[in-house]
């Protein structure tokens, strides 16, 4: 168990533990940004924005991670597109973890009783109003559950990136594996760590539901 | 109003100055989509992705063999991991609605713990330490624990979703626990929860694509082989074929999700009628 602690290990182990978090911060961000734009254009009165959002979450909902994680790093620099692995890492789970977010988010914005658009369009609200002031913040506080799980399986997700040469928890499995340490005592580590990343995540999730529950 | 309600609430039947703007924004929007995709072809087209010589590979048996067959080792792997998961998740559901502590609090720590792992850290621990030489078992119980575990879940929370009495009648009627369970609560659990279920194997579907990464020949893997093996590397040809394959075999899973529900929905929660 205490192979952490020999060789160097540690700051191996502890620079992919970083590099995971950073990897899913900015993801998550990133997501959540794109992820909101989409919900708006969906719900939007212009039919060409709606479509595209639709587009959008078909396509990205239906199709596999490691296949967008290997157009990111093979296919991108043939386009002459150069980016780190990081930067293309953090493309690929944003975009894929967008059309996830932008789902639940219209989820949400459908749970908001009809009488708070109606109350908010009689006040001479248009469109980007009652959306941006008076629904999307009742919808984000309802959505926070089904949101919480989309970023715990953010962290998760970003492991394929280590498998396509950005340096994170799995690389260090790989790299550990290399030096010939027995698999299930490097797993063990690696599990913990992700562990630990879930449920402060889903910690912090619960301690913003009830900061922000709505009262209805 | 229609189902359609939720769409336009947010909005006033426009005015004409409004639909004037919605116009606007319409004709601007549609310019950003078209000089985005502008932006792509060009891209493409600079670098020279439409140039026939790439796409030539395509024309070879031989590569559209390795491809049909790439994406049945997919459907193989998919289909044996979309069946284990599925028991797999009945049993862990049944484990932790146990009344005996002993057996739900390991269940619980279980499915805990293999929803809260990386899908990847686990394929690659299975492969690197039982399954070198089969990649193939590897990405299938990796799977198999991932899904299972949500499966369990899905179906946990729709044996609580039931009527109270359900259980309380069967209960009544001289039923054993396993058997309130097995003939009562389950089944109309799997039927109510259904839709989700085949979600989660959406998901699954995807997620043979992992097998990639491990070495096993599914389609991604496929893909990767000829793009890499072939003049001029096709990496982009490549996966504009890849993809609507996945997006296909997705969407047919959703269309399956979708068509049950509304079966579901017609005939599954009929109520009683009022008596007399």
């Amino acid at each position: 168990m205490g192979i952490l602690f020999e060789d160097g290990n540690f700051s191996t182990f502890y620079h992919g533990f970083l590099q995971t978090i950073a990897l899913s911060a900015l993801s998550a961000l990133f997501a959540l940004l794109l992820g909101g734009a989409l919900a708006a254009f969906r719900v939007s009165p212009v039919p060409v924005l709606r479509v595209f959002g639709t587009t959008w979450v078909t396509i990205f909902r239906n199709t596999p991670l490691t296949l967008l994680m290997l157009t990111a790093v093979f296919a991108l620099p043939r386009l002459d597109i150069h980016f780190s692995t990081f930067t293309f890492a953090v493309i690929a789970l944003s975009v894929y973890t967008s059309a996830f977010v932008c789902e639940v988010l219209r989820a949400g914005i459908n749970t908001v009783p009809l009488g708070q658009a109606e109350a908010a369009r009689s006040l001479g609200m248009g469109f980007g109003q009652t959306l941006g002031l008076v629904v999307l913040p009742q919808a984000g506080r309802t959505v926070l559950p089904p949101l919480s799980s989309v970023f715990i399986a953010l962290p998760r997700n970003s492991a394929v990136a280590g498998a396509f040469s950005n340096a994170e928890l799995f690389s260090v499995q790989k790299v550990f594996d290399e030096k010939g340490y027995p698999i299930f005592m490097t797993f063990f580590w690696i599990a913990l760590a992700y562990l630990a990343i879930s449920f402060t995540i889903s910690g912090a999730f619960r301690v913003l539901e009830k900061q922000l529950a709505v009262a209805r | 109003m229609s189902s359609t309600q939720t769409a336009t609430v947010l909005y006033d039947t426009p005015g004409p100055r409004a639909r004037t703007r919605y116009a606007a924004f319409g004709v601007l929007g549609g310019l950003g989509i078209a000089g985005l995709l502008w932006w792509i072809y060009s891209a493409l087209d600079r670098t020279g992705q439409f140039d026939p010589a790439l796409w030539d590979v395509f024309q070879y048996t031989a590569v559209q063999q390795r491809i049909v067959d790439g994406m049945l080792a997919t459907l193989r792997a998919f289909g044996l991991a979309a069946l284990f998961s599925l028991a797999l998740g009945a049993l862990l559901a049944a484990g932790r609605l146990s009344d005996h502590r002993w057996l739900s609090a390991p269940t619980t720590a279980v499915v805990e713990f293999f929803r809260a792992m990386p899908l990847l850290i686990m394929i690659f621990a299975l492969y690197q330490a039982v399954f070198a030489a089969q990649p193939f078992w590897g990405l299938v119980i990796g799977l198999t624990l991932y899904n299972g575990s949500v499966q369990a879940e899905i179906i946990r929370t729709g044996i609580l979703a039931l009527p109270r009495g359900q259980g309380e009648a069967a209960y009544a009627l001289g039923m054993r626990k396993s058997q309130v369970m097995l003939l009562i609560l389950v089944p109309q659990a799997v039927r109510s929860m259904l839709p989700a279920m085949i979600g989660q194997l959406v998901v699954t579907l995807k997620d043979t694509s992992l097998g990639y990464i491990i070495t096993y020949p599914e389609l991604l893997y496929a893909g990767k082989l000829i793009a890499s093996n072939s003049p001029g590397y096709p990496y982009i040809p490549m996966i504009l074929v890849i993809t609507p394959i996945y997006i296909g075999m997705c969407l047919a899973l959703t269309a399956l999700a979708k068509w049950l529900e509304a079966r579901g929905r017609r005939g599954a929660n009929r109520r009683t009628p009022d008596a007399a």
